[in-house]
């Protein structure tokens, strides 16, 4: 009986200390620079309707070596992808002779609005599509190109210079045109969701309890601002569909495939949750 | 990275068959790389023993992921012709092997100042141990938690 | 298709400054520790050695283990006593050379 006690004491002054623990993981403070020059929106007012009353960027749930990363974009890791996707941006491929700088010109000024305003509904497929289909759609229909397979062939690479050129500007989405509400629901409804053995939706973890320890991990709400995002786990880019099916393989379930009308909705509705926040790519995390 | 659950099985198992072996025969993995790490120190300052002192060495109090772990060292010298760092051995104790890295220095350094990223395998003591162009040897040692158990790729 | 090395220097420097400076070049620097899918051993393929020279004359270098991390970073001092150029050279375990130049002029 004593040694149950005991036991007992024991898993009690654990509870506590993790109990500190999470009251000092609270999001850090801020703000971000990048470079000492490109303030970052990382902390902001959420959109009518969001559940939460602010968004906090992923950036303020990471130790301050790893934030302190990402606020240099020369050891920032992730603008080596950057610089490579530079290179694609002019290179030729395909039937018609064709760069992407062919038709776009400077990707800093065709390509400034664009890294934070997708996923947008496209007429034509009566889908939305994220920078990625927007790319293989341009390979295919003008470039006379084979589309990248998913995650290879430069597509991280091109989607995170794309990307890279609307840094800070915050992530906006039209959630009106076309379809687009009827995949914001089904978004909704994924996330709300639980699935897999371990019965986790993307709420349990990035709305009711970010901020808190699961195991190691500090979970954060979960934005998506800064995808491609450099980990340092994998320490190379990690791409957002990548992360989604990183998430629901952790719950134990199965996992859609990437740009599937399921992960589709997803990006659709997790980008919406996370409009205001500044274009962090590419991001650096754990 | 991609471990199937079989194999991951295994090494745990590995793991606490070791874990046991250690306990009952008083020995630990720790003290055999102890060895490793002092073997390495003789044969970098030629059989010397490091003092305290003089090296500093920053590196975070906790690391988010053990991929990627800044490290800094900065030892005071001159850096004059005939008064300067030569070279500075970083070394994990509880990695599979110990070597990091070794920096070498020359009076066109200016000043004995370097910093990189390293890996480590687990919450753990890093050395720096600094050799002088006159053969005096100083060394530093830092402890580093090292986050393991977060959500996987 | 790697990206090229970064080099950050100052364009220039009066004498007697001492510059920092910073370097970044992708590779995965596979340890040799890890296993694939099958069980079998990935072998070893790291950035081993890498050197800084001013005028031809060492400034830094580092001789590297498995345990650097992927994407090798450094970030070392160089004291300025002319104009000149700075090479930067990286072997891997391939024997292969990736080298870099700066100029850096005088104040």
């Amino acid at each position: 009986m004593k040694r149950n006690l005991l036991i007992v004491l024991l898993g009690t002054t654990s509870l506590y200390s993790m109990v500190s623990r999470v009251a000092l993981a609270d999001p850090s403070e801020g703000p971000l620079f990048i470079d000492g020059e490109i303030e970052m929106i990382t902390r902001t007012e959420s959109v009518d309707g969001h559940p939460l009353p602010e968004v906090i960027s992923g950036w303020h749930y990471r130790t301050e070596s790893t934030q302190a990363l990402e606020a240099d974009s020369f050891e920032n890791p992730g603008m080596l992808a950057v610089e490579e996707g530079e290179v694609l941006w002019s290179t030729v491929e395909g039937s018609e002779g064709k760069s992407c700088e062919s038709c776009h010109d400077d990707a800093a000024e065709s390509m400034v609005s664009v890294g934070s305003s997708y996923p947008k509904w496209d007429e034509a497929s009566g889908k939305p599509v994220n920078i990625e289909q927007r790319i293989n759609m341009c390979r295919v229909e003008n470039m006379g190109a084979e589309p990248y397979p998913f995650d290879k062939g430069g597509q991280k690479q091109m989607t995170a210079y794309i990307k890279n050129q609307s840094l800070g500007k915050p992530v906006e989405i039209d959630v009106e045109e076309g379809d687009m509400q009827a995949w914001w629901e089904r978004g909704k409804e994924m996330y709300y969701t639980r699935t897999g053995q371990l019965d986790l939706s993307c709420a349990s973890c990035h709305e009711r309890n970010n901020g808190k320890y699961i195991r190691a991990d500090h979970l954060s709400q979960g934005n998506v601002n800064g995808f491609p995002t450099y980990r340092l786990k994998q320490s190379a880019l990690v791409s957002l569909h990548n992360r989604f099916r990183g998430c629901i393989r952790d719950t134990r379930a199965e996992m859609p495939d990437a740009f599937s009308d399921d992960l589709m909705a997803l990006e659709v509705y997790t980008t919406w949750r996370s409009q205001g926040l500044s274009v962090e790519t590419p991001a650096v995390r754990q | 990275m991609n471990k199937s659950k079989r194999q991951f099985l295994g090494r745990t198992l590995g793991v606490s068959a070791g874990m046991a072996v250690t306990a009952l025969l008083g020995s630990s993995r720790a003290l055999a790389s102890v060895e490793d790490v002092q073997k390495a120190i003789e044969a970098f300052s030629g059989g010397k023993t490091p003092a305290e002192g003089v090296v500093t060495l920053t590196t975070p109090e906790i690391a988010e992921n053990g991929n990627s772990v800044p490290i800094s060292v900065s030892v005071d010298s001159p850096m004059s012709e005939d008064d300067y760092v030569e070279s500075v051995m970083i070394l994990a104790e509880d990695n599979p092997s110990a070597l990091v890295a070794t920096f070498h220095f020359s009076p066109a350094s200016g000043e004995a100042v370097a910093s990189t990223r390293m890996r480590l395998a687990r919450t753990q003591n890093v050395l720096a141990v600094a050799k002088m162009s006159n053969g005096d040897v100083y060394s530093a040692t830092n402890n580093i938690k090292v986050t393991i158990g977060g959500c996987g790729g | 298709m790697a990206a090229k090395p970064r080099v950050k220097i100052p364009k220039s420097a009066a004498a007697g400054d001492i510059i920092t400076v910073k370097t970044l070049i992708s590779h995965k620097m596979e340890s040799g520790q890890r296993k694939d899918d099958e069980g079998n051993p990935i072998p070893r393929d790291i950035i081993n050695t890498f050197t800084c020279t001013f005028n031809g004359k060492p400034v830094f270098s580092c001789d590297m283990d498995p345990a650097v991390s992927a994407n090798p970073y450094f970030e070392f001092k160089a004291k300025i006593t002319e104009a000149g150029t700075f090479t930067f050279t990286w072997v891997d375990d391939a024997g292969e050379v990736t080298e870099m130049t700066k100029d850096i002029a005088l104040k």
